[in-house]
């Protein structure tokens, strides 16, 4: 290798290594968060330069097909960039779970196609320990790929309901033993020189594995699902970086194996799951069953009365769910919010961990109606003061706020941490029908006395209630 | 792909494990509120990913090997262009109250 290409392509990656860690430390805090991405984004691209100096270092036996080979990378990188920039651009935010799904399953099919191109080249002479990296790291990659392709079906409404047949939990093991039987073999029968045939079944039998330990998990655990193979992803990086002796790889993947491990167990602990159960039970299918009797009734209010009563109060909290999102219905809720701080009134929103689709994401959503971070609170910040709230509202939000995970211990959802809505003086619920949560729990709160239900369409909603405080600040001068 | 192998045992482990600390550290103390865009950064940075499979595909010695190193360069590029798009777009959202007048809601 030519030492100077050899000494720019070592510096870039010792730069991209810092300009990764560096932004994503800023990505940390909301006031930093924008240049963080930018920061790490520069990271990339230096390292992505300094890799076509490659060019100036490949193997002898690589040399006859050099040209064609860079003609390759150039087309691969520009078709790559331009479909993800161009797809990136064009989803919806309420879509953001299954985009992440998606790019993340493309970088574990590119670890995947690092450790097949290793496995395949069995003129080599193969180490022992570089050779278990790479069929390692291959087996996450590929499960990630077709796990993660799964998810974004299954989120996106490709493929709907949860596949399930019998003794399943028996027959993922047995792929996956079977799977991990090939890869022994590959490393230490084979060393490395096993027939393409054997590296293809071995391939085949990780990517099947990935279908069919996703198929049977549902909608709602999906995030959880997703931040999984998004560590699963980065640990298959850091792997096929050692195999490649390439720091930039072992470092960017190994923090994002770490990071996505603990940013996974933080999700299912919100869930009141451990990733273990996601995984190998079946939540929500049977759920419903063991309900105990709810005394009450639930109570309607109109929108109008609900919005005139907010307006008179001095302390509003609002309890926001993914249905708020899919109803399209955040800017008129901050509109409305809008009004009611204009004329005195405290209001602040109080964020479930699992509210929306993934962790942070209902923050996300209301960042797009342009609601400021620091109206937006946090479970653990804000439980205590609903004590103080003349009214919290509940805007397609069921699970987060059912008192059932408090006192009922035969609930499903018993012991998960919720909102304490309940607590205030009068409870609002906004929702389209009288059906049950994403669990299929039936919710306690809406037969409270203090609970009152305003049924209609969230955007529909929100738009009477706008009227109403207009009309009323309007007869008033 | 005979690569000297400089990186070897307990160098390799050191950078292993000082890596998962710093990740671990960097999620660990970070509001909920900014999990999915974190994630989603995350998702980007192992979109560095794409700089291995160029590796492979400019050393690649066949057509098998060249196809597979070009799935693997688009699939990389992919990954890190998608995933810096969408963190980019979430980031971009999050403002202060003292900005809640430029109401410069982006529609991409």
């Amino acid at each position: 290798m030519n030492l100077t290409a050899q000494f720019v392509i070592d510096a870039s990656y010792f730069a991209a290594a810092f300009l990764f860690i560096y932004g994503l430390k800023r990505m940390s805090s909301p006031v930093t968060a924008r240049s963080g991405i930018v920061v790490a984004g520069a990271g990339m691209l230096v390292a992505v330069l300094a890799s076509f100096l490659y060019y100036f270092g490949v193997n002898d036996a690589a040399l006859p097909h050099l040209g064609t080979n860079v003609v390759l990378a150039a087309v691969a990188l520009g078709l790559g960039t331009a479909w993800a920039w161009w797809s990136g651009k064009r989803v919806a935010m309420t879509a953001m779970p299954q985009m992440v799904a998606l790019y993340n399953g493309m970088g574990g099919g590119a670890a995947a196609c690092i450790a097949a191109v290793e496995l395949l080249r069995t003129s080599a002479v193969h180490q022992t320990i570089p050779l278990l990296l790479a069929v390692v790291g291959a087996l996450i990659g590929a499960i990630s790929l077709s796990g993660s392709l799964i998810a974004w079906a299954k989120l996106n409404g490709n493929i709907n309901g949860v596949w399930r047949i019998g003794g399943q939990q028996i027959l993922n093991g047995i792929v996956f033993l079977a799977t991990l039987g090939v890869g022994a073999y590959i490393v230490f029968v084979a060393h490395g020189h096993a027939d393409p045939a054997v590296v293809a079944a071995f391939f085949i039998g990780a990517l099947i594995f990935g279908v069919m330990m996703t198929m049977p998990i549902g909608g709602a655990d999906m995030p959880v699902v997703i931040s999984l193979y998004n560590a699963f992803t980065g640990l298959a990086v850091g792997f096929e970086g050692y195999v490649l002796q390439n720091p930039a790889l072992m470092i960017a993947g190994m923090v994002v194996g770490s990071a996505g491990t603990l940013l996974t167990l933080l999700m299912a602990k919100a869930m009141n799951r451990s990733v273990s159960n996601v995984i190998f039970s079946n939540f929500g299918a049977g759920g419903g069953e063991q309900q105990g009797e709810i005394k009450g009734s639930q109570k309607p209010a109109e929108a109008g009365d609900a919005a005139i009563n907010m307006r008179y109060a001095s302390k509003v909290i609002i309890a926001p769910g993914y249905g708020l999102a899919v109803a399209q219905a955040q800017h008129k809720l901050y509109e409305f919010v809008k009004l009611l701080t204009d004329a005195g009134v405290e209001v602040k929103f109080a964020i479930h961990p699992v509210a929306g689709r993934m962790p942070g994401h209902m923050n996300v959503l209301l960042a797009e109606a342009g609601v400021p971070y620091d109206m937006i609170y946090d479970l653990e910040d804000i439980n205590a003061e609903f004590k103080e709230a003349d009214v919290a509202v509940v805007i397609g939000a069921n699970d987060t706020v059912n008192p059932a995970a408090r006192t009922n211990k035969s609930s499903p959802i018993y012991g998960m941490p919720i909102l304490n809505v309940d607590q205030a003086k009068q409870v609002y619920v906004i929702k389209r029908g009288q059906g049950k949560g994403y669990s299929g729990v039936e919710n306690e709160l809406f037969f409270a006395d203090n609970c009152n239900l305003v049924y209609g369409d969230a955007q529909k909603v929100m738009v009477a209630m706008i009227q109403a405080v207009k009309s009323l600040e309007g007869g008033g001068h | 792909m005979d690569l000297a192998t400089t990186l070897t045992g307990f160098v390799a482990l050191y950078i292993f494990m000082l890596a998962a600390f710093t990740g671990y550290e960097i999620i660990g103390r970070v509001p909920a509120i900014l999990h999915t865009p974190l994630m989603s950064g995350s998702n980007f940075v192992h979109g560095i990913v794409v700089v291995g499979a160029m590796y492979a595909l400019l050393n690649a010695t066949s057509t098998v090997e060249q196809v597979i190193g070009f799935a693997g360069v688009l699939l990389g590029a992919g990954n890190a262009a998608g995933g810096y798009v969408v963190t980019e777009r979430m980031l971009e959202m999050f403002k202060p109250s003292d900005r809640k007048g430029a109401g410069d809601q982006k529609k991409a």
